[in-house]
Protein backbone atom coordinates (compact mmCIF):
# COMPACT_ATOMS: atom_id res chain seq x y z
CA UNK A 1 0.00 0.00 0.00
CA UNK A 2 1.17 3.39 -1.14
CA UNK A 3 1.09 6.23 2.29
CA UNK A 4 -2.20 7.56 1.93
CA UNK A 5 -1.40 11.37 0.99
CA UNK A 6 -2.81 14.06 2.97
CA UNK A 7 -5.80 16.43 1.45
CA UNK A 8 -4.24 19.29 -0.57
CA UNK A 9 -6.16 21.95 1.65
CA UNK A 10 -5.27 20.53 4.99
CA UNK A 11 -2.47 23.01 5.14
CA UNK A 12 -4.94 25.68 6.06
CA UNK A 13 -6.29 23.98 9.01
CA UNK A 14 -5.43 23.47 12.21
CA UNK A 15 -4.97 19.73 12.42
CA UNK A 16 -5.49 19.37 16.53
CA UNK A 17 -9.00 21.46 15.94
CA UNK A 18 -10.04 18.52 13.29
CA UNK A 19 -12.31 17.13 13.17
CA UNK A 20 -14.90 20.34 13.27
CA UNK A 21 -17.63 20.32 15.19
CA UNK A 22 -20.16 21.04 12.62
CA UNK A 23 -23.14 18.33 12.12
CA UNK A 24 -23.67 16.17 8.88
CA UNK A 25 -24.13 17.76 6.09
CA UNK A 26 -23.60 21.91 7.79
CA UNK A 27 -23.20 24.31 5.07
CA UNK A 28 -20.30 25.76 7.19
CA UNK A 29 -17.84 22.91 6.11
CA UNK A 30 -18.31 23.62 2.51
CA UNK A 31 -18.12 27.64 3.36
CA UNK A 32 -14.69 26.98 4.98
CA UNK A 33 -13.35 24.40 2.43
CA UNK A 34 -14.46 27.50 -0.95
CA UNK A 35 -12.24 30.04 1.38
CA UNK A 36 -9.55 27.95 1.90
CA UNK A 37 -9.35 26.90 -1.59
CA UNK A 38 -9.65 30.47 -2.87
CA UNK A 39 -6.49 31.33 -0.08
CA UNK A 40 -4.69 28.58 -1.92
CA UNK A 41 -5.75 29.92 -5.58
CA UNK A 42 -4.59 32.94 -4.67
CA UNK A 43 -1.48 31.95 -2.89
CA UNK A 44 -2.03 34.21 -0.21
CA UNK A 45 0.65 34.65 2.21
CA UNK A 46 -0.94 33.34 5.34
CA UNK A 47 1.03 36.07 7.46
CA UNK A 48 -1.04 39.10 6.10
CA UNK A 49 -4.10 37.15 6.33
CA UNK A 50 -6.72 37.80 9.66
CA UNK A 51 -9.78 35.81 9.59
CA UNK A 52 -12.25 37.15 12.34
CA UNK A 53 -15.53 35.29 13.40
CA UNK A 54 -18.40 35.91 15.83
CA UNK A 55 -19.93 33.99 17.76
CA UNK A 56 -22.89 30.83 16.77
CA UNK A 57 -21.81 27.47 14.96
CA UNK A 58 -20.25 29.02 11.67
CA UNK A 59 -18.12 31.00 14.28
CA UNK A 60 -16.03 28.32 14.51
CA UNK A 61 -14.47 29.63 11.43
CA UNK A 62 -11.85 31.37 12.97
CA UNK A 63 -10.58 28.67 14.99
CA UNK A 64 -10.15 26.11 12.50
CA UNK A 65 -8.26 27.93 9.75
CA UNK A 66 -4.05 27.83 10.51
CA UNK A 67 -4.08 31.85 10.56
CA UNK A 68 -3.64 34.80 12.56
CA UNK A 69 -7.82 34.62 13.70
CA UNK A 70 -9.64 36.03 16.56
CA UNK A 71 -13.04 34.58 17.53
CA UNK A 72 -15.08 37.93 19.11
CA UNK A 73 -17.92 38.02 21.74
CA UNK A 74 -21.17 37.90 19.79
CA UNK A 75 -22.00 40.33 17.01
CA UNK A 76 -18.67 42.37 17.42
CA UNK A 77 -16.21 40.18 14.53
CA UNK A 78 -16.43 43.73 12.30
CA UNK A 79 -15.86 46.20 15.13
CA UNK A 80 -13.15 43.76 15.72
CA UNK A 81 -11.83 43.62 12.33
CA UNK A 82 -11.86 47.09 11.78
CA UNK A 83 -9.32 47.53 14.65
CA UNK A 84 -7.04 45.35 12.73
CA UNK A 85 -7.75 47.05 9.08
CA UNK A 86 -7.42 50.52 10.04
CA UNK A 87 -4.06 49.86 12.85
CA UNK A 88 -2.69 47.56 9.92
CA UNK A 89 -4.06 48.63 5.98
CA UNK A 90 -1.52 46.05 4.69
CA UNK A 91 -3.48 42.95 6.61
CA UNK A 92 -6.13 41.07 4.46
CA UNK A 93 -8.96 41.19 7.30
CA UNK A 94 -11.93 38.47 6.50
CA UNK A 95 -14.87 38.45 8.72
CA UNK A 96 -16.99 34.79 8.77
CA UNK A 97 -19.76 35.06 10.95
CA UNK A 98 -23.53 34.07 10.92
CA UNK A 99 -26.56 35.61 10.06
CA UNK A 100 -27.73 36.28 13.52
CA UNK A 101 -24.47 37.74 15.03
CA UNK A 102 -24.01 39.81 11.75
CA UNK A 103 -27.32 40.87 10.95
CA UNK A 104 -29.01 41.35 14.45
CA UNK A 105 -26.83 41.81 17.27
CA UNK A 106 -24.22 42.69 15.20
CA UNK A 107 -26.87 44.73 12.23
CA UNK A 108 -25.26 48.49 13.49
CA UNK A 109 -21.43 47.44 12.93
CA UNK A 110 -22.46 46.09 9.47
CA UNK A 111 -24.04 48.93 7.88
CA UNK A 112 -21.83 51.37 9.54
CA UNK A 113 -18.87 49.75 8.37
CA UNK A 114 -20.39 49.14 4.54
CA UNK A 115 -21.55 52.97 4.56
CA UNK A 116 -17.49 54.15 5.59
CA UNK A 117 -16.06 51.14 3.19
CA UNK A 118 -13.87 49.72 5.17
CA UNK A 119 -11.62 47.27 3.68
CA UNK A 120 -12.61 44.41 4.92
CA UNK A 121 -14.22 41.06 3.46
CA UNK A 122 -17.67 40.05 5.00
CA UNK A 123 -18.36 36.47 4.66
CA UNK A 124 -21.96 35.25 6.09
CA UNK A 125 -23.42 32.19 6.61
CA UNK A 126 -26.91 32.34 5.80
CA UNK A 127 -28.44 29.23 7.26
CA UNK A 128 -32.15 31.35 8.40
CA UNK A 129 -31.47 30.66 12.32
CA UNK A 130 -29.72 30.66 15.46
CA UNK A 131 -28.17 27.46 14.53
CA UNK A 132 -26.09 27.01 18.42
CA UNK A 133 -28.37 28.06 20.51
CA UNK A 134 -31.22 25.55 19.70
CA UNK A 135 -32.88 27.66 16.62
CA UNK A 136 -34.56 30.81 17.15
CA UNK A 137 -35.75 32.60 14.92
CA UNK A 138 -34.07 35.11 13.31
CA UNK A 139 -33.17 38.42 10.93
CA UNK A 140 -33.19 35.89 8.12
CA UNK A 141 -35.86 33.40 8.98
CA UNK A 142 -38.31 33.47 5.70
CA UNK A 143 -41.96 34.04 6.80
CA UNK A 144 -43.66 30.92 7.95
CA UNK A 145 -40.91 29.15 8.22
CA UNK A 146 -41.10 26.98 11.65
CA UNK A 147 -38.20 27.51 14.39
CA UNK A 148 -38.12 26.61 18.11
CA UNK A 149 -39.62 30.46 18.83
CA UNK A 150 -41.95 30.32 15.95
CA UNK A 151 -43.41 27.06 16.11
CA UNK A 152 -46.72 28.55 14.22
CA UNK A 153 -44.93 30.23 11.43
CA UNK A 154 -42.57 33.04 11.43
CA UNK A 155 -44.50 36.47 10.95
CA UNK A 156 -41.51 38.74 11.26
CA UNK A 157 -40.02 39.69 7.30
CA UNK A 158 -36.69 39.11 6.80
CA UNK A 159 -33.80 40.98 5.63
CA UNK A 160 -32.61 40.85 2.06
CA UNK A 161 -28.62 41.15 3.13
CA UNK A 162 -27.55 41.63 -0.58
CA UNK A 163 -30.07 44.99 -0.59
CA UNK A 164 -29.19 45.75 2.66
CA UNK A 165 -25.58 45.74 1.87
CA UNK A 166 -25.99 47.56 -1.32
CA UNK A 167 -27.90 49.93 0.19
CA UNK A 168 -25.50 50.44 2.87
CA UNK A 169 -22.58 51.22 0.41
CA UNK A 170 -21.06 47.72 -0.09
CA UNK A 171 -18.92 48.20 -3.15
CA UNK A 172 -18.61 44.28 -3.95
CA UNK A 173 -22.12 42.14 -3.15
CA UNK A 174 -22.87 38.63 -4.65
CA UNK A 175 -24.96 35.70 -3.13
CA UNK A 176 -24.25 32.27 -3.36
CA UNK A 177 -25.71 28.97 -2.24
CA UNK A 178 -23.35 25.86 -0.63
CA UNK A 179 -24.09 24.22 -3.95
CA UNK A 180 -22.40 26.92 -5.96
CA UNK A 181 -19.01 26.10 -4.87
CA UNK A 182 -17.21 27.19 -7.89
CA UNK A 183 -18.95 30.43 -8.02
CA UNK A 184 -18.58 30.81 -4.67
CA UNK A 185 -14.74 30.14 -4.73
CA UNK A 186 -14.13 32.64 -7.89
CA UNK A 187 -16.27 34.91 -5.94
CA UNK A 188 -14.66 34.82 -2.38
CA UNK A 189 -11.49 35.60 -5.18
CA UNK A 190 -12.48 38.31 -6.55
CA UNK A 191 -13.26 40.04 -3.38
CA UNK A 192 -9.81 39.17 -1.61
CA UNK A 193 -8.14 40.72 -4.44
CA UNK A 194 -10.66 44.24 -4.33
CA UNK A 195 -10.67 47.01 -2.01
CA UNK A 196 -13.13 48.61 0.25
CA UNK A 197 -16.22 46.94 2.32
CA UNK A 198 -17.12 43.80 0.39
CA UNK A 199 -19.69 41.05 1.19
CA UNK A 200 -20.81 37.69 0.24
CA UNK A 201 -23.80 35.99 1.57
CA UNK A 202 -23.88 32.26 1.58
CA UNK A 203 -27.27 30.68 1.77
CA UNK A 204 -26.13 27.89 3.66
CA UNK A 205 -28.39 24.34 5.06
CA UNK A 206 -28.87 23.33 8.73
CA UNK A 207 -30.24 20.13 8.74
CA UNK A 208 -29.91 19.40 12.24
CA UNK A 209 -31.84 22.18 13.79
CA UNK A 210 -33.73 24.33 10.96
CA UNK A 211 -34.34 21.81 8.33
CA UNK A 212 -35.85 19.36 10.62
CA UNK A 213 -38.62 21.28 11.30
CA UNK A 214 -39.16 22.55 8.06
CA UNK A 215 -39.45 19.39 6.07
CA UNK A 216 -35.98 19.61 5.16
CA UNK A 217 -34.34 16.82 7.55
CA UNK A 218 -31.12 15.99 5.63
CA UNK A 219 -28.43 18.52 4.19
CA UNK A 220 -29.27 16.69 0.65
CA UNK A 221 -33.15 18.36 0.67
CA UNK A 222 -31.84 21.61 2.07
CA UNK A 223 -28.99 21.29 -0.98
CA UNK A 224 -32.11 19.74 -3.09
CA UNK A 225 -33.78 22.86 -2.65
CA UNK A 226 -31.23 25.63 -3.46
CA UNK A 227 -31.22 23.58 -6.46
CA UNK A 228 -34.39 24.09 -7.38
CA UNK A 229 -35.05 27.43 -6.38
CA UNK A 230 -31.74 29.24 -6.94
CA UNK A 231 -31.57 31.43 -10.03
CA UNK A 232 -28.47 33.04 -11.70
CA UNK A 233 -29.46 36.70 -12.10
CA UNK A 234 -25.75 38.69 -12.21
CA UNK A 235 -26.14 42.60 -11.52
CA UNK A 236 -29.90 42.24 -11.05
CA UNK A 237 -31.85 44.65 -8.91
CA UNK A 238 -30.94 43.31 -5.29
CA UNK A 239 -33.91 45.32 -3.88
CA UNK A 240 -36.00 42.72 -6.11
CA UNK A 241 -33.78 39.72 -4.48
CA UNK A 242 -35.70 38.58 -1.40
CA UNK A 243 -35.23 35.16 -0.99
CA UNK A 244 -38.65 32.78 -0.89
CA UNK A 245 -39.10 28.80 -0.74
CA UNK A 246 -39.56 29.37 -4.46
CA UNK A 247 -36.84 31.61 -5.81
CA UNK A 248 -33.28 32.53 -4.30
CA UNK A 249 -31.47 34.97 -6.95
CA UNK A 250 -27.97 34.34 -7.00
CA UNK A 251 -24.86 36.36 -8.23
CA UNK A 252 -23.11 39.23 -8.05
CA UNK A 253 -25.34 42.11 -7.49
CA UNK A 254 -22.63 45.07 -7.12
CA UNK A 255 -19.24 45.33 -8.45
CA UNK A 256 -18.06 49.23 -7.96
CA UNK A 257 -14.72 51.54 -6.93
CA UNK A 258 -15.27 53.44 -4.28
CA UNK A 259 -12.21 55.24 -1.87
CA UNK A 260 -11.76 52.87 0.96
CA UNK A 261 -11.75 54.56 4.64
CA UNK A 262 -8.45 53.07 5.40
CA UNK A 263 -6.81 55.03 2.73
CA UNK A 264 -8.94 58.52 3.39
CA UNK A 265 -8.26 58.29 6.78
CA UNK A 266 -4.39 57.91 5.94
CA UNK A 267 -4.42 60.34 3.54
CA UNK A 268 -5.78 62.80 5.80
CA UNK A 269 -3.77 62.11 8.99
CA UNK A 270 -0.87 62.77 6.14
CA UNK A 271 -2.41 66.33 5.46
CA UNK A 272 -2.97 67.31 8.84
CA UNK A 273 0.59 66.45 9.72
CA UNK A 274 2.03 68.11 7.19
CA UNK B 1 -26.21 7.69 -38.39
CA UNK B 2 -23.50 8.39 -41.11
CA UNK B 3 -20.12 9.03 -39.42
CA UNK B 4 -19.59 12.85 -38.94
CA UNK B 5 -15.90 13.12 -39.24
CA UNK B 6 -15.84 16.68 -39.13
CA UNK B 7 -16.72 16.61 -35.81
CA UNK B 8 -13.52 15.05 -34.21
CA UNK B 9 -10.78 17.15 -32.68
CA UNK B 10 -7.76 16.85 -34.96
CA UNK B 11 -5.83 15.65 -32.54
CA UNK B 12 -7.97 13.32 -31.03
CA UNK B 13 -5.51 10.27 -31.02
CA UNK B 14 -2.97 12.53 -28.89
CA UNK B 15 -5.46 13.49 -26.31
CA UNK B 16 -5.20 11.38 -23.62
CA UNK B 17 -7.93 11.46 -20.94
CA UNK B 18 -6.38 11.82 -18.25
CA UNK B 19 -6.72 9.28 -15.25
CA UNK B 20 -8.37 10.53 -12.00
CA UNK B 21 -6.81 9.32 -8.17
CA UNK B 22 -9.53 9.51 -6.14
CA UNK B 23 -8.93 9.57 -2.18
CA UNK B 24 -11.22 9.18 0.21
CA UNK B 25 -10.52 9.57 4.22
CA UNK B 26 -12.60 7.12 5.05
CA UNK B 27 -12.85 8.23 8.66
CA UNK B 28 -13.40 12.04 8.17
CA UNK B 29 -16.76 11.53 6.26
CA UNK B 30 -19.71 12.48 8.03
CA UNK B 31 -22.08 10.95 5.70
CA UNK B 32 -23.57 14.02 4.32
CA UNK B 33 -23.97 12.43 0.52
CA UNK B 34 -23.16 15.46 -1.09
CA UNK B 35 -20.32 13.77 -3.20
CA UNK B 36 -22.32 10.83 -4.10
CA UNK B 37 -25.61 12.96 -4.99
CA UNK B 38 -23.82 16.00 -7.06
CA UNK B 39 -21.20 13.99 -8.75
CA UNK B 40 -21.84 14.72 -12.65
CA UNK B 41 -20.61 11.69 -13.85
CA UNK B 42 -21.70 9.58 -10.96
CA UNK B 43 -18.51 7.67 -9.80
CA UNK B 44 -19.40 7.51 -6.25
CA UNK B 45 -21.90 5.09 -4.26
CA UNK B 46 -22.30 4.79 -0.85
CA UNK B 47 -20.49 1.86 0.48
CA UNK B 48 -21.24 -1.02 3.27
CA UNK B 49 -18.82 0.38 5.38
CA UNK B 50 -19.23 1.82 8.73
CA UNK B 51 -16.38 4.23 9.79
CA UNK B 52 -15.30 5.75 12.61
CA UNK B 53 -18.62 8.21 12.98
CA UNK B 54 -20.76 5.83 12.64
CA UNK B 55 -21.87 6.18 9.10
CA UNK B 56 -21.79 4.59 5.37
CA UNK B 57 -18.37 6.92 3.43
CA UNK B 58 -19.04 6.58 0.00
CA UNK B 59 -16.69 4.32 -2.57
CA UNK B 60 -16.02 4.37 -6.26
CA UNK B 61 -17.89 3.08 -8.47
CA UNK B 62 -15.80 3.06 -11.34
CA UNK B 63 -12.74 5.63 -11.73
CA UNK B 64 -12.49 5.76 -15.17
CA UNK B 65 -15.89 7.73 -15.46
CA UNK B 66 -14.28 10.58 -13.57
CA UNK B 67 -13.22 13.65 -15.49
CA UNK B 68 -11.39 15.40 -12.16
CA UNK B 69 -13.56 18.13 -12.23
CA UNK B 70 -13.35 18.07 -8.03
CA UNK B 71 -16.61 18.65 -7.86
CA UNK B 72 -16.72 16.29 -4.99
CA UNK B 73 -13.61 18.30 -2.96
CA UNK B 74 -15.07 21.43 -3.11
CA UNK B 75 -18.33 20.39 -2.11
CA UNK B 76 -17.44 18.06 1.01
CA UNK B 77 -17.87 19.93 4.22
CA UNK B 78 -15.47 17.54 5.80
CA UNK B 79 -12.46 17.78 3.57
CA UNK B 80 -12.77 14.30 3.28
CA UNK B 81 -12.21 13.73 -0.36
CA UNK B 82 -10.00 14.72 -3.28
CA UNK B 83 -9.03 13.68 -5.96
CA UNK B 84 -5.90 14.35 -8.41
CA UNK B 85 -4.63 13.05 -11.71
CA UNK B 86 -2.56 10.14 -11.87
CA UNK B 87 0.74 10.75 -12.88
CA UNK B 88 0.69 8.50 -16.61
CA UNK B 89 4.31 8.70 -17.69
CA UNK B 90 4.11 5.28 -19.07
CA UNK B 91 0.63 5.75 -19.87
CA UNK B 92 -2.08 4.49 -17.26
C1 LIG C 1 -24.05 38.84 23.92
C2 LIG C 1 -24.58 37.49 23.58
N1 LIG C 1 -25.89 37.33 23.37
C3 LIG C 1 -26.39 36.13 23.03
C4 LIG C 1 -25.56 35.05 22.90
C5 LIG C 1 -26.13 33.69 22.56
N2 LIG C 1 -25.85 33.32 21.19
C6 LIG C 1 -24.80 32.50 20.89
S1 LIG C 1 -24.71 32.13 19.27
C7 LIG C 1 -26.12 33.04 18.95
C8 LIG C 1 -26.71 33.13 17.59
C9 LIG C 1 -25.88 32.58 16.51
O1 LIG C 1 -26.56 32.64 15.29
P1 LIG C 1 -25.79 32.88 13.95
O2 LIG C 1 -24.90 34.06 14.06
O3 LIG C 1 -26.78 32.90 12.85
O4 LIG C 1 -24.81 31.63 13.82
P2 LIG C 1 -25.16 30.09 13.54
O5 LIG C 1 -25.06 29.39 14.86
O6 LIG C 1 -26.51 30.01 12.97
O7 LIG C 1 -24.08 29.65 12.60
C10 LIG C 1 -26.62 33.61 20.11
C11 LIG C 1 -27.83 34.45 20.16
C12 LIG C 1 -24.18 35.26 23.15
N3 LIG C 1 -23.30 34.25 23.02
N4 LIG C 1 -23.72 36.47 23.48
S1 LIG D 1 -26.66 23.33 14.20
FE1 LIG D 1 -26.88 23.88 12.04
S2 LIG D 1 -25.35 25.48 11.68
FE2 LIG D 1 -24.82 24.48 13.62
S3 LIG D 1 -23.32 22.90 13.05
FE3 LIG D 1 -25.36 21.91 13.05
S4 LIG D 1 -26.11 22.07 10.94
FE4 LIG D 1 -24.41 23.53 11.18
MG1 LIG E 1 -27.36 31.43 11.60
Amino acid sequence: MVAEISHPLSKYLREAMMPHIWCSGCGNGIILNCFVQAVDELQIDLKKLVVVSGIGCIGRAAGYINTDSFHTTHGRPIAFATGVKLANPDLEVVVISGDGDLFAIGGNHFIHAARRNIGIKVICANNFNYGMTGGQQGPTTLLEAFTTTTPYGNIEHPFNLVHLAAASGATYVARWTTLHVRRLTQSIKKMLQKEGFNFIEVVSPCPEIFGRRNRMRTGLQMMEWFKKASIIEHFSDPAKADITPERIVVGEFVDIEKPCYEKLLYDKMAQILT
Amino acid sequence: MPERIWRKPLDMDKVKHPKADIHIIKDQCKGCGYCIQFCPQKVLEESEDINARGVHPPKIVDANECVICSFCTSVCPDFAIFVVEKPCEKGC
